[in-house]
């Protein structure tokens, strides 16, 4: 697919605007919005069907994530699963209108319940457990039995990355990168704590990123020789 | 050099994606159309430019799609 015939996306960094496509609706889709919108016992079917959709959804996401949450009761599972399912269901009553038809609705309506499954899930993990907003995941960065030009070569990037965290970036930079690229914490985790939501929180650790890139390239670090990039 | 594959992903985390990417409301909005396209074949990186990237960028939102591309992948073989 050509550029041109693109939908429009909003990026982080700004880039020129394509064209949004409206594609159809294919007719099961259709079928679904007609039902939902109805205002008689067609429409409570729908949204029974749709509830039932969603917490299918949400299990199916609860099971995926389950062998990382071995403290759970014997309940959480399923208790985690129902509240996501309505949630979802809640959310996606109140943005019918947003469908456009570029996916199936079923797909559409997917997202809501896994989105409120795994938020759940990753808050659930981190209950009562403090949020480290100081380095304590540089371990990562140490690799042992290097050749002595490697270990020096690594020492001065962790060095001047080490430096660049303290000296370049805001304080709440400093914070939001720490936390969730460093010492791990789920993104919604941070953001609960800090009274904020997952899309400005990755604005600023989008910027914290490219000042920290800008000034390790600044000092001729070569970065695609550590790095895959995307 | 000698391969360092957790200093690489380490750093990864740290610095991010080199190119354009999406935010995470863009990502949420575009999901459902990048996970069709992708297990129809067709090339979703192009359609929607900066998802990828994001994706590997941001652990939250790789893994809903992670989750969506399985559970829709799914239905298609029932």
């Amino acid at each position: 697919m050509s550029a041109a015939s693109a939908a429009t996306v909003r990026l982080v960094e700004p880039v020129s605007p394509l064209p949004t496509l409206t594609p159809a609706l294919d007719a099961e889709s259709r079928d679904w919005l007609q039902s939902l919108r109805a205002k008689d016992a067609t429409g409570q079917e729908a949204i029974a069907r749709l509830h039932a959709l969603l917490l299918r959804a949400a299990r199916f996401e609860v099971a995926r994530r389950r062998p990382t949450l071995p403290h759970l009761r014997v309940d959480e599972p399923e208790d985690i699963a129902t509240e996501a399912a309505d949630d979802a269901l809640m959310s996606v009553l109140r943005r019918l209108d947003d469908f456009r038809g570029a996916s199936r609705f079923t797909t559409w309506a997917y997202k809501f319940a896994l989105l409120e499954a795994a938020v759940k899930l990753r808050k659930r993990a981190w209950q009562g457990r403090e949020v480290p907003l100081e380095p304590e995941g540089w371990g990562a960065f140490s690799s042992a039995g290097l050749e002595p030009d490697a270990e020096a070569e690594q020492g001065e990037l962790l060095e001047t990355l080490q430096s660049a965290i303290a000296e370049v970036l805001t304080p709440h930079q400093r914070r939001v990168l720490v936390a969730l690229a460093l010492n791990g914490v789920p993104i919604d985790v941070l953001a609960e704590r800090l009274n904020t939501n997952r899309g400005a929180l990755y604005k600023t650790l989008h910027d914290a990123r490219r000042k920290l890139r800008t000034h390790l390239q600044e000092r001729g670090l070569a970065l695609d020789t550590w790095l895959e990039e995307y | 050099m000698t391969e360092r594959p957790d200093l690489k992903q380490a750093l990864g985390r740290l610095l991010g994606p080199a190119g354009p990417e999406v935010g995470c409301d863009e990502c949420f909005e575009q999901l459902d159309r990048y996970v069709e396209l992708e297990l129809a074949g067709q090339d979703a990186d192009a359609a929607i430019p900066g998802l990828r990237a994001h994706l590997a960028g941001c652990p939250a939102c790789r893994e809903e799609h992670e989750s969506l591309r399985a559970l829709v992948g799914g239905d298609q073989l029932l």
